[in-house]
Formats: C-alpha cells, sequence, structure tokens
C-alpha cells in the first residue's frame, strides 16, 4: 500500500490555483500511454484496509498519513483513466491536511478517528475552493465559498480528503450514465454500470481509489450502486445527517450517507457526519451513538421481517438464491424470522417519482444563470436568458424531471398527482411503522438484479426508473437501511441485501449487517 | 389520472414555459412520449382509495408509533432563535456570478420596449 520509494512527495508544481486538478483532462493525456497499459485484463478490484488497521500504522508511526495520500493519488492516476470515478482531485487541500495528522503524530497529539484516512466526496456536495459540478454543465466552473457540514465533519476528524466523485447529473440516475462527464464503470466488469446516482463513491471503495466515500441517497442512491458494486452504502434516517452543503434535489426526501469497503468502517464515519446542525432544520438533535460499536452487538434474538412483495415477480432468480441465502445465515446466527407484510410496496416508485420531481423542479430552478455556472450569450431579455443557460446546461433526464415535476404541481393536476402521491406515501409510510412494532430490521434484495450493462437501459426512462423498486419505499418512509454484500450471481456480479430499520435505528441495521458479512467471508 | 396518453405537444410547451425550459425541435417527440409513458404507469395510484388520508409532506410529520422517536428525540419541528447571523461573505460569493458589479448581479434587460 505504501508508495514506492521514488514517488514520494507529489509535485505540487502541477496543481491549479486553487488546488483541484481536472483528472478528466490529465485523463485525456494519458490515454495512449495507459490502454497499453490496461490490456489485456487489468484488475480494478482492491479491498482497502480496514479503518482500524491503517490508523493503527497512522498512530504507531509506521504509515505515514501523507505517503498513504501520495499511494492513492498514485493508484487514481493508473485506475481512473478507464474507471473516470474522480472528476476532480483536491490534492494541495488533502496533503495539507495529512502533514497535519503527522505532525499530530511526531507531537504525540490526540488524533482523530479518521486520522490519515484517504476519503473521497461525491460531488454533491461542496467543498470550499474545489468545482463543484452535480455532474451537470450548468454548474461547470463553480467553487462554492464553504463546505458541506458532513464534509467539515469529516476534515475535523482528521479525514484526508481526496477529490470529488462522479455522479449522475443532479444525483438523477440509477447507472451514473447520465453524468455531463461522461459514465463511471464499475470495477468488477468495466462493461457494466456501477448502479447510481452514486457510482463514483461506490465505484472508488470497490477499486480501492478511497477507504470510504460520502454519497448521497434519495431514492437508492447509495444503496444501489453499493449493491452493484460490492460494498457498504448506507441510508441514514432522514434529518440524521445535514444535508447542509449537499445540492438539493428533493429536499423531503435527500440524504448524505456513507461507503466502505465493510460495516464497521461505514458504521464509523456515520457516527463521524451524524448529529444534529442548526444549518439544517430538518436535522435532527437525537444523541449520536458510536455505531461502530453497536455493529459488534450479536444479533442472537432479533427479529428480522421478510416482506414477500420484495420477492415477487421481477426480481432475478439468481439474486434471489443469494439473498435467501443470506436470511439462512441470520436464522443461524438466532435470529427470529417473521413474514411481514408491505402491500403497498407497488406503489413506491409512482409515488416516489411524482414527488422527487416535483421537489426537483422547484430546488432547480435557482438554476438560471444569475449567481453561478454558465451564462448562455446573446440573450435580449432576461426571460430569455434564463430559458437558454438552463437549455444548455441541463442534460436530457434533468429536463425530463423538471418537466414532470413541473407538471405535476401544475394547476388542474396538483390534486391528482402530487397530493395523492403524497397521500399514498403516508400510507406507505405508516406500512413501516407498524411493521417495526413486530420486528427489529426488515432484509429484502437491494435491487431486482446485479449491475446491467452500459447503455441496456438508457433508452428507456421507465425501465431505469424501475431500478430502484427496492429502494424507494426507505426513502419515501424516512426510515434508514444498509446495503451490504450478500453473495454473488455465477457471474460473479455482487449482490447487495438491504437491512431496514426503523427511524434513528442505525444500530440495529448495522449489528444485522455484520452478521450477513460474517456469514459471507466463511 | 385516467390511464391513456393524453400529453399534448402543446401541453409540452407550456409547462417547459413554466419551468423556464425550452426545448429544441428534435427533443419535443421524445419527451411527448417519456411524459405520457410515465404518466400511464403512475395512473396505477388511482387504485387506491385515499379518501381521508392526510398527505406527508415530510416524515417529521409522522405522529404515531415509531415516528414519534424522531419527533420526541428530536423536536425536529424546532425552529432556531429568530437572529440575524452573519452569513457568506460577499467578497467570496459574488465573483462566481457570471456577470456582477461586485455588490449586485448584471442581468440582461427585464422588460422588452
Amino acid at each position: 500500500m505504501l508508495p514506492a520509494a521514488g514517488f514520494f512527495p507529489l509535485q505540487r508544481a502541477t496543481q491549479g490555483e486553487t488546488g483541484c486538478n481536472k483528472v478528466t483532462q490529465e485523463a485525456e493525456k494519458r490515454k495512449t500511454h495507459l490502454d497499453s497499459e490496461d490490456k489485456p485484463a487489468e484488475n480494478y478490484v482492491e479491498k482497502p484496509k480496514t479503518l482500524a488497521e491503517l490508523r493503527a500504522g497512522i498512530v504507531a508511526g509506521t504509515t505515514k498519513a501523507t505517503e498513504l495520500a501520495a499511494s492513492y493519488y498514485e493508484r487514481i492516476e493508473k485506475k481512473n483513466p478507464r474507471l473516470n470515478v474522480y472528476l476532480c482531485l483536491t490534492k494541495e487541500r488533502a496533503l495539507e491536511q495529512a502533514a497535519k495528522v503527522d505532525d499530530a503524530v511526531a507531537k504525540g497529539d490526540p488524533l482523530g478517528v479518521l486520522a490519515g484516512i484517504p476519503v473521497g466526496i461525491k460531488d454533491v456536495l461542496v467543498m470550499r475552493g474545489a468545482p463543484a459540478t452535480a455532474g451537470s454543465k450548468i454548474l461547470q466552473g463553480y467553487r462554492p465559498p464553504y463546505d458541506a457540514t458532513a464534509v467539515s465533519r469529516l476534515e475535523a476528524a482528521g479525514a484526508v480528503l481526496l477529490g470529488k466523485l462522479n455522479c449522475d447529473e443532479f444525483a438523477m440516475g440509477s447507472s451514473t450514465e447520465n453524468s455531463a462527464y461522461g459514465p463511471v464503470r464499475n470495477p468488477i466488469d468495466t462493461e457494466r454500470v456501477p448502479g447510481g446516482s452514486s457510482g463514483g463513491s461506490a465505484a472508488a471503495v470497490a477499486a480501492n481509489l478511497a477507504v470510504a466515500t460520502l454519497g448521497s441517497d434519495t431514492g437508492g442512491s447509495i444503496r444501489q450502486p453499493a449493491s452493484f458494486c460490492g460494498v457498504v452504502g448506507v441510508l441514514p434516517t432522514y434529518g440524521r445527517v445535514s444535508r447542509y452543503g449537499l445540492i438539493a434535489y428533493a429536499s423531503s426526501l435527500d440524504r448524505v450517507g456513507p461507503f466502505a469497503a465493510n460495516v464497521r468502517d461505514a458504521a464509523t464515519m456515520l457516527s463521524v457526519i451524524a448529529g444534529h446542525d442548526p444549518q439544517d432544520a430538518t436535522s435532527s438533535p437525537a444523541p449520536v451513538p458510536d455505531y461502530a460499536a453497536e455493529s459488534d452487538k450479536p444479533v442472537k434474538g432479533l427479529r428480522i421481517g421478510v416482506p414477500a412483495e420484495y420477492f415477487a415477480e421481477g426480481l432475478d432468480p439468481e439474486v434471489r438464491v443469494a439473498i435467501e441465502a443470506g436470511i439462512a445465515a441470520l436464522k443461524a446466527a438466532g435470529c427470529a424470522i417473521k413474514p411481514v407484510a408491505l402491500p403497498n410496496t407497488r406503489y413506491a416508485v409512482p409515488v416516489y417519482y411524482l414527488i422527487a420531481t416535483a421537489e426537483a423542479s422547484a430546488n432547480l430552478a435557482r438554476f438560471d444563470g444569475v449567481r453561478y455556472g454558465p451564462r448562455s450569450k446573446d440573450s435580449a431579455t432576461l426571460a430569455d436568458m434564463y430559458r437558454h443557460s438552463r437549455e444548455e446546461g441541463f442534460g436530457a433526464e434533468v429536463k425530463r424531471r423538471i418537466l414532470l415535476g413541473t407538471y405535476a404541481l401544475s394547476a388542474g393536476y396538483y390534486d391528482a398527482y402530487y397530493l395523492k402521491a403524497q397521500q399514498v406515501r403516508r400510507l406507505l409510510a405508516e406500512e413501516y411503522l407498524r411493521a417495526f412494532a413486530e420486528v427489529d430490521a426488515i432484509v429484502t434484495p437491494t435491487a431486482p438484479t446485479a449491475a446491467f450493462k452500459l447503455g441496456e437501459k438508457t433508452g428507456d426512462p421507465l425501465a431505469m426508473y424501475l431500478a430502484d423498486i427496492y429502494t424507494v419505499t426507505a426513502s419515501l418512509a424516512g426510515i434508514c437501511g444498509v446495503t451490504v454484500p450478500c453473495g454473488a450471481t455465477k457471474a460473479g456480479l455482487p449482490v447487495g441485501m438491504q437491512v431496514l430499520a426503523a427511524h434513528l435505528n442505525e444500530a440495529a441495521a448495522f449489528r444485522v449487517a455484520r452478521a450477513v458479512e460474517a456469514a459471507g467471508r466463511i | 389520472m385516467e390511464k391513456s396518453s393524453k400529453v399534448t405537444v402543446e401541453d409540452v410547451e407550456r409547462v417547459a414555459e413554466l419551468a423556464h425550459l425550452e426545448l429544441k425541435p428534435e427533443e419535443t417527440p421524445a419527451m411527448l412520449r417519456d411524459l405520457n409513458a410515465i404518466l400511464d404507469y403512475v395512473a396505477q395510484l388511482n387504485e387506491l382509495d385515499t379518501t381521508g388520508v392526510t398527505p406527508l409532506a415530510q416524515v417529521s410529520e409522522l405522529g404515531s408509533g415509531l415516528g414519534s422517536e424522531l419527533q420526541e428525540g428530536a423536536g425536529v419541528s424546532v425552529l432556531r432563535a429568530d437572529l440575524p447571523v452573519p452569513s457568506l461573505d460577499r467578497a467570496a460569493v459574488m465573483p462566481q456570478a457570471p456577470e456582477t458589479d461586485g455588490a449586485f448581479f448584471k442581468v440582461p434587460k427585464v422588460i422588452e420596449r
């Protein structure tokens, strides 16, 4: 893991004025060289060391945080051109932070729980001075003057922020093919999608281009890519993690959450970023448990609900086999497996796509060529300037969702679409509350299939929406969940199990996920 | 919300105008097709009788059962004190604008003559 002797230190001279290197441009330059190196069967998958291992090395002084960061940048240079995971690297800031950690170690100062840990940030969360694109052309060139709360909390805990990760434009998509900066490829099979919208965040962990990452989840955008890339992804309870500095998609659904290579590390990450923030009015002041310690607790005696609705038509048989094996492992570990009924599940995708697009149509009104991002040239009037800037800046899926949302909110259709969707949202949420009176956690497949091929669903928006069929319900209900690797298909593609728990009961989800993970290792 | 494709080109154009979007002529047919397919699909919500169900806009409105945990620990609806606090520095914010004089955002004419 440590860099070759000749590599360190990094050349600071190659960095832009704000310390952000445009890796996409560098990738172009290196293409010829790397293509020959990539063939025939370049392996992109690598498991990062655990936080505990890495931190022990840093505390003992056997691993220098600066060298660790440099080794990650070296690996990124090799692997990123094909995977397209990072949109930009924040080397100057990362190395400054790493040097601070090394200094603290040398002086014997106290160290944060993430001291020296290389972490990546989905490019819908802002970092001061670093280009924030949200995967869209409409924000090209925008350098926000502040840090998202989740970002500053990671840094305060000692994390080294490597750069910004690719995603679907404004987090709208299930494959990361909607990024204006090109699709991300799945490290396990580069002809396949990594899932979305946080495809860069999931792929970065799967390829060990970061030890852990942050993503955002509005309808499944953390859980589904975690499942497709064989990593752990966390959907915290709505309000558990501040949304301050998250570029808004659908505010009543948006969550910020971590990815990691194992459950315990994901739990540690959540403990760092969770907690009340006065900058987010929906942020919960409930105390934050030590989730990693919670995840260590045995699962014996926990009641696990299995909803038949998630094992019905449309579920890939190989995914079913893998999830059923995971459920059998939980039973063997001493859990009580019980059926639960979630009969309104089939309405969740329609409800989600009405509510999310309605909120998006309002949230995305702010991108108009006035305060940030490019402005369309040569518009005679203000109205023309808005229209042209938005026409040039937004991609097809974003326009489709803005139009759908505007339609659902427009006069004459509001009651039929938006209000109806909100009513069904309550039915869905209450259904979960009733189920969680009977069980501690609910387990389902995270997605109906393993990772699909690039281009397979881009022509059919509705088919793409149905990739979210098992994840949107928890989004609408505001409950929490963890996706954990749970076997693979015959072709070797990972399958993820979704472990859902009641509001603010992340501890239960982590415990169950740990048991599934432990069973998988045997 | 009946199950029949009835969004027209005129509807798409009207909604685009409301949303300050301008579709290229070649984009309109695909958008029309997609919107109708999606609206047909969401029409299945009509199968559910939701008479008397209070719409849920935010999960903090979930009053009963485990939802109350969220409010209780929480007071999700508690507002902060109404005191002025400094916001982002203008000198940091204005340079991000496409056109500015440092104090204001400059935009094209609002009123046509």
